[in-house]
């Protein structure tokens, strides 16, 4: 066991991502993607360095053209990505997609789509929650069996990357009722197939999301990812892997508004001293120093535990997922107080980093949702 | 790594042969504790034996060197020992102040004659020590401290009042700060000594708590002698040496709510208390707080746990004990508000044998105290804002 710290190889990681992002996608950069309103919502450019680097294959083994650097890699590079507030699809494509394909698909479907997410020609979604707060089995969507293939027939909301996806990955119901964890069938959708039809959000965070509705679209027996019906235990796997990383984007979101917010305390003076001389700030920042370092070790070890295969995987990434949705959410307000009135503009950086916490917090179970499913997994 | 498995191997075998069964159970109160010293009555013929062969080892201080009488053994080492004692469930042999505050200062800083005089009787848990670090008029601000010493050539004439001494009346040796240059900017005067608590003037009076026992006390110092060679480290020099050892007792009471193995965990105790409706607790709303709780704790565990890592590792940003402390005793605290609140109008009785004589308001009030002694929460967090924040 090597502990909870990051070896050699893991560290030269986070320092490679960490410049690459500062330099590369910085906050600035997502400004410009608002301001000019820009259609795709990241930066295709961007996407092909981080092709270049590596960071997109960081899940997907070598032979199939990845890095094969794991979750705890892959947990860096969303850290820091998560610091920036760097858009792009590395959640959508590069965790959910490829987990999801190396989980279930077969040879001949990893052979087609890993490959292709990995050098970047190929961009994924996952359309599952059907209801604003999330509720993964909650699936009305119908995928009727129709002779080899499927018919599918429904609506899907929060669909991050949805309206740039080449591939959807969505979950329907074949059997069953909402709420049942039997009878869910993955399926592999074209974008424009017949049928399919996107309408993209624009998100409080300015980041894409989409509502895809399916009108009887034909889905063809080749698409079908994994078993028909059997598709609830690769999604927990993969939604376990997902929130994994959204609590590590969550831990860079929190440290950035933190340490932005220190240096404003150091820097701005009233009474005729740094505001930071205040006690009644110092104690407030000094609490939560301590709650971030509590949400570096939960997420550590989330990641790790994906990577180790430990049974107590799902309890782990639920502690870190809650922990860093609870400490995101203090840092991000703590961070916009104690800004004053400054941290109201539009013009300083500090809500964008409130902004854009709450939909990552939102985004496969917050901190309500993951505190239940804990307390659960823990027998009360 | 074939080293450590073997060790391992030996280890589990030697504690098997070597633990007696009734030291196999969890520390449920201070009673069940083992504190030694000269006038200690053993609770247990199993207690004695225990404490003896731990001793024998050197494992009640398992990473001093073995020429003080400690155990020699390496941070892998030791936390393999620490694994197996934790598998079987068995007691710590020896509670110590000498083991976890002033034995690793006089390791650090003190003399060859104080090292071969004190730490060996620590080991055998043969002397007990106390702390007299707090006065009267010096709690939060400690460097403001009074007591004096007055340099007579090659002994100090110690005078004057410590209070909130954990244990002072059944110490045989305390290590004590003293001021002993008035002259100089406060935390530049004040030394550390050791002294033996029959030395003529010394006399400790119990303060009584509102957990109903009596664990610290006053302690007046009148015209004390204390020879120079039991100063630690040099003279003028104790607040670099009382602040090492803070940093050491931080962590020790920063761990303290920490649910031992064999231990019922807090939902445990909240599932039998309240039991289950549907799998879940029957009451949701103390059950979404019991949960927080417990990823909180979890989450500290976690983190007390990357620290060890870090600093085994050489990363890591130092100063960890502050918070370590500060979140561990809120933590603890918590823990005991809702022990309260789930057992209901049973957790009110004080007395009577069917209630354990009111165990459970006793620990529950005793745990105010952890946010208060070793520096209090507030300090703590005044540490962590002006030396890891830069906030000033
Ligand atoms: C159970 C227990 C065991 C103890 N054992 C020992 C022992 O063995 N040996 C020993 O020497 N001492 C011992 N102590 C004493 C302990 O270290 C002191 O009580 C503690 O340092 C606080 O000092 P005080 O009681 O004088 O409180 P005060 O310093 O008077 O504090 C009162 C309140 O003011 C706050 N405060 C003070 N200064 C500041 C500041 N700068 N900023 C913000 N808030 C502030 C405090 O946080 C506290 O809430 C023990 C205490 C307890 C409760």
């Amino acid at each position: 066991m090597a502990g909870l710290v990051l070896n050699d190889e893991q560290q030269m990681l986070k320092d490679a991502a960490q410049r690459f992002f500062a330099d590369r996608a910085p906050v600035s950069a997502l400004r410009r993607l608002r301001d000019e309103r820009d259609a795709t919502g990241f930066s295709r450019e961007l996407w092909s360095e981080m092709v270049e680097m590596g960071l997109v294959g960081t899940l997907i083994d070598e032979a199939l053209g990845g890095t094969g650097f794991g979750n705890v890699g892959m947990g860096l590079i969303a850290e820091e990505a998560g610091r920036n507030l760097s858009a792009s699809p590395l959640l959508s494509t590069a965790v959910l997609g490829a987990s999801l394909v190396q989980l279930a698909g077969n040879d001949s479907q990893k052979q087609a789509l890993l490959p292709a997410i990995a050098d970047g020609s190929r961009l994924t979604a996952l359309a599952l929650d059907e209801r604003p707060r999330h509720a993964p089995r909650h699936i009305e969507t119908r995928a009727e069996q129709n002779g080899d293939g499927f018919t599918l027939s429904g609506r899907k909301i929060n669909v991050i990357d949805g309206h740039v996806a080449d591939t959807l990955i969505v979950a329907g119901r074949s059997t069953g009722q909402p709420d049942d964890s039997e009878g869910l069938t993955l399926l592999l959708v074209d974008r424009d197939a017949a049928g399919v039809s996107v309408q993209r959000t624009i998100m409080v965070d300015s980041r894409n999301a989409a509502i895809v509705t399916f009108d009887n679209v034909h889905v063809p027996a080749d698409a079908v990812l994994g078993t028909p019906g059997k598709g609830w235990k690769p999604l927990q796997r993969v939604l376990d892997i997902a929130n994994a990383h959204l609590a590590a984007e969550l831990l860079g979101i929190a440290q950035e508004s933190f340490e932005r917010t220190v240096k404003y305390l150091q820097e701005r003076k009233q009474f005729g001293v740094t505001i930071g001389s205040f006690q009644g700030l110092q104690h407030r920042a000094a609490h939560l120093f301590s709650e971030i370092e509590l949400v570096k070790s939960a997420v550590l070890k989330a990641l790790q535990a994906l990577d180790d295969g430990d049974e107590r995987t799902p309890e782990m990434v639920s502690l870190a997922k809650a922990k860093a949705c609870e400490v995101a959410e203090l840092a991000t307000n703590e961070g916009v107080q104690m800004h004053g009135g400054m941290g109201m503009t539009d013009e300083f950086d500090i809500g964008l980093f409130l902004k854009r916490a709450r939909p990552v917090q939102q985004l496969f179970g917050d901190y309500r949702y993951h505190a239940d499913r804990f307390a659960a997994l823990r027998g009360y | 790594m074939a080293d450590l498995e073997t060790f391992r191997r030996e280890t589990r075998a030697w504690l098997e042969e070597n633990c007696p069964q009734s030291m196999r159970s969890p520390v449920q109160s201070d009673a069940d504790q083992c504190w030694g010293g000269r006038n200690w009555a053993f609770k247990s013929e199993d207690q004695r034996v225990w404490l003896e062969r731990m001793a024998e080892k050197g494992w009640t201080a398992p990473d001093w060197p073995t020429e003080y009488g400690g155990g020699g053994l390496s941070k892998e080492e030791h936390k393999i020992l620490r694994e197996e004692m934790a598998r079987i469930q068995a007691r710590p042999p020896l509670a110590s102040f000498g083991v976890w505050m002033i034995g690793p200062a006089i390791l650090k800083f003190g003399s060859e004659k104080l090292k071969k005089q004190h730490l060996p009787p620590i080991v055998r848990g043969e002397i007990r020590w106390c702390q007299g670090y707090s006065e009267p008029g010096a709690g939060s601000d400690l460097a403001g401290l009074q007591t004096r010493a007055e340099d007579k050539g090659d002994h100090f004439i110690v005078n004057g009042q410590k209070i909130w001494t954990s244990y002072a009346d059944k110490a045989d040796w305390m290590f004590c700060l003293v001021r002993t240059n008035p002259d100089v900017k406060k935390q530049l005067g004040i030394s550390l000594v050791l002294f033996d608590m029959t030395t003529p003037g010394v006399t400790t009076r119990p303060i009584k708590l509102i957990s109903g026992s009596s664990p610290f006390c006053e302690t007046f110092l009148e015209n004390v002698r204390v020879e120079k060679d039991q100063v630690v480290g040099e003279i003028d020099q104790g607040w670099t040496i009382a602040k090492y050892l803070l940093t050491h007792e931080r962590e020790m009471i920063g761990g303290m709510g920490r649910t031992a193995a064999g231990q019922k965990t807090l939902s445990e105790l909240a599932v039998d208390a309240l039991g289950l409706e549907d799998g879940r607790l029957a009451d949701s709303m103390l059950r979404s707080e019991v949960a927080r709780w417990d990823l909180d704790a979890r989450a500290f565990e976690l983190t007390a746990e990357r620290v060890l890592d870090e600093a085994k590792a050489g990363q890591g940003v130092g100063n960890t004990s502050a918070m370590l402390k500060y979140y561990g005793t809120e933590l603890n605290k918590r823990r005991q508000e809702l022990l309260m609140a789930m057992h209901g109008s049973d957790a009110m009785v004080w007395e009577g044998e069917d209630w354990r004589e009111g165990a459970l308001p006793r620990q529950w009030l005793r745990s105010k105290g952890n946010s208060i002694e070793g520096g209090t929460s507030e300090i703590q967090l005044n540490v962590i804002s002006r030396n890891i924040l830069g906030l000033r």
